[in-house]
């Protein structure tokens, strides 16, 4: 290596920019005859080979606007689609963190025990050291409230009795775990004056496999189409390659690496990623506008103040450069695979 | 400076292009290579510069054994060795002066130096004035002559030339002869593989000549026609 890279000698240099017509009297301007590149030269247009093929291969994009447009919406449908079913999941978290913090056992009584028995048994759990607090329900409160609450007063003022019974709203303390609630439970279902337990928290907790489930098929969704997405940027490179199968030949006879060959097509593919990932977050955008007043008006309903959450500044910037690593992927598979196809003849 | 010792090249299909070819060029030497076409003029050259690597035998350029340079090593070797094309390999897309640029940003020149450098080249060829212009809009000599000049901005110790002068006129063929002379004046050692015998009889200079892959002539030409290096 060393052998070829021999510096050239200053005479020889000298006499032959004398030769090769320069002007004379740069004759004694030795230090620019013998000029080879410094370490910093090399880094310097190390970076501007970087910025230069950054520009050139976005302003190639823009220079066939149609066709770049087809590419990105492509790009960007494949990236909104797990993006959105994200945001979605996301949301349903919140609401679901939202209930999860009073964890509460409803311990529905027998509804032909005596109100002294219900008294005694509410007294013994309020002593109890595992809970919080206690709050009874008569049968005639649950049923105004479920009138008021669920619209369907009607249909039960139609019935002779009422069917709901007393009912005490156990809170136990902060600091029991999943399997001290259940022996909790357990220990409760146990007494003569107790029908049922009911663990309020059942439904949050099945909620949250049915989200980390989610939160799979999100995954593999989200892999199937960035995989598609490196495909169709591979395929977009690898005829952008075809096309510049000239400048690639020559590049090579002058003498520029692989690395300063391949280095404008990564640009490009990281520019149709970014693209992509922008009008991904544009199409995100709007959904949420589509969806937010439907989506209040149903949170209305249950006086709730839940509103729906985007992505947000970070997930954003998230998605944006995921979308250009997939890009750069895309180009790098592309490039590996055809432009050592492409050597001069 | 180059030296062939017993080079042979198979092509995939078995066509022998080259068989046992040896030769030694010193420093500072200008040689044609002549030969009918499908003599191996082209295939030698490629060896030079690694386009092919050589089935038997070895290839040495500037004491660099070419058989021991890796494919990574190659964008090195190439931009010691300065190349005119027959088909001018320029780019169609830039301008004269990007054209000439080319390996002098590869190879990572500040841009003062490498503009520089650009001038003197396009000076040397005439085409000063054309740096803007895209080559397209250049007469065959013209590109020729950019094509020279890109060849020659990185100073390379060694210039290989294929059929430099093919499509031109005995005028500008002696025009472009006389550039490769001024450059072999000041040390640079220059090839050229052409068919142009009249020329080449004219420069009066040490001529290689093959026939189908064999190495049949090594020395200044005679006055008589030797058919078997004149024809084609």
């Amino acid at each position: 290596m060393s052998q070829i890279r021999k510096p050239l000698k200053a005479e020889a240099a000298d006499s032959r920019d004398a030769g090769a017509g320069q002007p004379r009297g740069r004759g004694g301007d030795s230090g620019a005859s013998v000029y080879r590149t410094q370490v910093s030269d090399r880094w310097r247009s190390y970076l501007a080979h970087h910025r230069h093929s950054a520009r050139d291969s976005l302003q190639r994009l823009l220079a066939t606007p149609l066709q770049s447009l087809m590419t990105w919406l492509v790009i960007a449908v494949a990236l909104a689609l797990p993006a959105a079913m994200k945001t979605a999941l996301d949301n349903v978290q919140v609401l679901g963190d939202s209930w999860q913090g009073v964890p509460q056992l409803s311990v529905f009584l027998n509804p032909r025990a005596r109100p002294a028995a219900i008294d005694a048994f509410r007294d013994q759990l309020q002593k109890h050291p595992q809970v919080k607090g206690v709050e009874y329900i008569s049968p005639e409160q649950a049923l105004k409230e479920f009138e008021a609450r669920s619209g369907m007063g009607n249909a039960l003022s139609s019935l002779d009795s009422n069917p709901l019974p007393p009912t005490l709203l156990v809170v136990p303390r902060d600091d029991l775990d999943a399997a001290a609630l259940a022996a909790l439970g357990d220990k409760l279902k146990a007494e003569p004056v107790v029908d049922d337990v009911v663990f309020d928290r059942a439904w949050v907790e099945r909620l949250h496999q049915l989200l980390a489930l989610g939160e799979r098929l999100v995954l593999a969704l989200g892999g199937l189409l960035g995989l598609g997405v490196i495909l169709v940027i591979g395929n977009t490179i690898r005829l952008s390659i075809e096309n510049r199968r000239d400048e690639i030949v020559v590049i090579k006879l002058v003498g520029g690496t692989d690395a300063f060959v391949r280095r404008p097509f990564l640009y490009t593919g990281i520019w149709y990623g970014l693209g992509g990932g922008l009008i991904a977050l544009v199409l995100q955008l709007l959904l949420l506008w589509l969806l937010s007043g439907p989506v209040a008006a149903l949170a209305d309903s249950y006086q709730s103040h839940f509103g729906l959450a985007g992505l947000g500044l970070l997930g954003s910037l998230n998605l944006l450069l995921l979308a250009a690593l997939v890009g750069w992927l895309g180009a790098w598979l592309a490039v590996g695979k055809h432009l050592g196809e492409i050597q001069p003849r | 400076m180059i030296r062939f010792d017993q080079v042979s090249k198979r092509y995939p299909g078995g066509h022998e292009a080259l068989s046992r070819v040896s030769f030694d060029v010193p420093a500072g030497d200008m040689l044609f290579l002549t030969g009918h076409s499908g003599a191996g003029k082209s295939t030698l050259l490629k060896l030079i510069m690694l386009m092919e690597r050589a089935s038997q035998g070895q290839v040495l350029v500037n004491n660099q054994n070419l058989n021991r340079l890796s494919n990574r090593q190659i964008p090195l070797l190439r931009r010691q060795v300065g190349v005119v094309f027959q088909n001018h390999q320029l780019l169609f897309d830039r301008s004269v002066f990007d054209n000439v640029a080319l390996p002098l940003m590869i190879e990572g020149y500040h841009p003062r130096e490498a503009a520089r450098r650009v001038r003197a080249a396009l000076d040397k060829v005439g085409l000063l004035k054309k740096e803007k212009q895209n080559p397209i809009v250049l007469s065959g000599g013209e590109q020729q002559r950019v094509g020279i000049a890109r060849a020659v901005v990185n100073k390379p110790r060694l210039l290989l030339a294929d059929e430099p002068t093919g499509n031109l006129d005995p005028e500008l063929s002696a025009e472009i002869m006389r550039l490769f002379q001024q450059f072999n004046d000041v040390g640079v050692t220059v090839m050229i593989a052409s068919h142009d015998i009249s020329l080449i009889r004219r420069l009066n200079r040490r001529v290689l000549g093959l026939a189908d892959g064999q190495l049949v002539h090594d020395g200044v030409l005679p006055h008589v026609t030797d058919p078997q290096t004149t024809e084609g």
